[in-house]
């Protein structure tokens, strides 16, 4: 009895962590589709968007997260096949530099110049 | 003299405004991936139209040749339209052509093949698009020239006409 006991336990323990990991499996499929652009809609993510091509990248992703592939992995797969436009977010290389730098110029430029007219009006 | 410095950094940033803008104006905002970056072919295993069994990649792309991977379908109609421009291809003996079934129906694929020939030496089931993805393609009709080296050299999106045929046949010669 005892035995039996222990064996439901470990199934539940292990049928838990298995329904745990689905459930993780399908946030991290959400967050990838949320970032793939669908090429035949291009306003869209893959993750709203219906078209074939959509409901291929679903499959393709899901199926490299069961190989076990990481979300940069996957995302890696999807640039060598589309180019870096496929992906929402923008990486961080010669084309992007404005992009990313500008902001970051603007908000030290503005910071420099009311620095500058508070320490006037001092 | 101030005044003037800062109506001048206002007037610059408009100009630079205005010509971001204007030029963004006449750049076409459909994004289509890049079409002549040299790529190795994707590792894959598919099933054979004919024989339905699975085969592997490499063992379609064994020999030391130029292919033509095509994919189409019977439900698209441009496939329809560069039909005969693939018949007229395959004739060519320097060049293989692989045809990657999309999406299809295999009856209705079937009779497409019977009522205008088939160009292929070998048909690929691309049931659920996935294939088509380990291409990088991303509709139908899209072509792929394949070089000896089994690296993709050109993809054509869209059907091909007789300029593309062209091409293909003044690469390969």
């Amino acid at each position: 009895m005892k035995v039996l006991k222990i064996f439901t336990i470990l199934f539940l323990v292990a049928s838990f962590s298995e329904l745990k990991s689905a459930e993780a499996n399908d946030v991290l499929k959400s967050k990838i589709l949320k970032n793939i652009r669908c090429l035949i809609c291009q306003g869209q993510s893959v993750y709203d968007s219906e078209s074939e091509f959509a409901s291929s990248i679903k499959l393709i992703v899901d199926r490299k997260i069961n190989e076990g592939l990481k979300e940069k992995q996957i995302y890696q797969f999807l640039r060598e096949k589309y180019g870096d436009w496929v992906i929402f977010d923008p990486l961080l290389n010669k084309n992007t530099y404005v992009l990313w730098l500008l902001p970051l110029l603007l908000f030290l430029f503005g910071g420099a110049m009311i620095f500058k007219k508070l320490n006037n009006k001092k | 003299m101030k005044n003037k410095f800062s109506l001048f950094v206002v007037v610059i940033f408009l100009s630079f405004c205005f010509v971001i803008f204007y030029k963004g104006l006449n750049i076409p905002n459909n994004y289509t991936p890049k079409v002549n970056e040299k790529k190795n072919i994707p590792t894959f295993k598919a099933k054979d139209f004919d024989s339905n069994n699975y085969v592997n990649s490499d063992k379609i792309f064994e020999e030391n040749t130029f292919y033509v991977v095509n994919i189409w379908a019977s439900w698209c109609v441009p496939c329809r339209t560069e039909h005969p421009l693939l018949m007229q291809l395959s004739e060519n003996q320097l060049i293989k052509l692989i045809g990657l079934n999309y999406r299809d129906n295999f009856n209705n694929a079937k009779k497409f093949i019977d009522d205008f020939g088939n160009p292929y030496s070998r048909i690929l089931i691309d049931k659920d698009g996935t294939l088509g993805v380990e291409f990088g393609a991303y509709g139908v009709p899209e072509t792929f020239l394949i070089d000896k080296n089994k690296k993709i050299i050109k993809k054509f999106v869209g059907a091909i006409n007789q300029e593309i045929v062209n091409e293909i046949k003044l690469i390969i010669k």
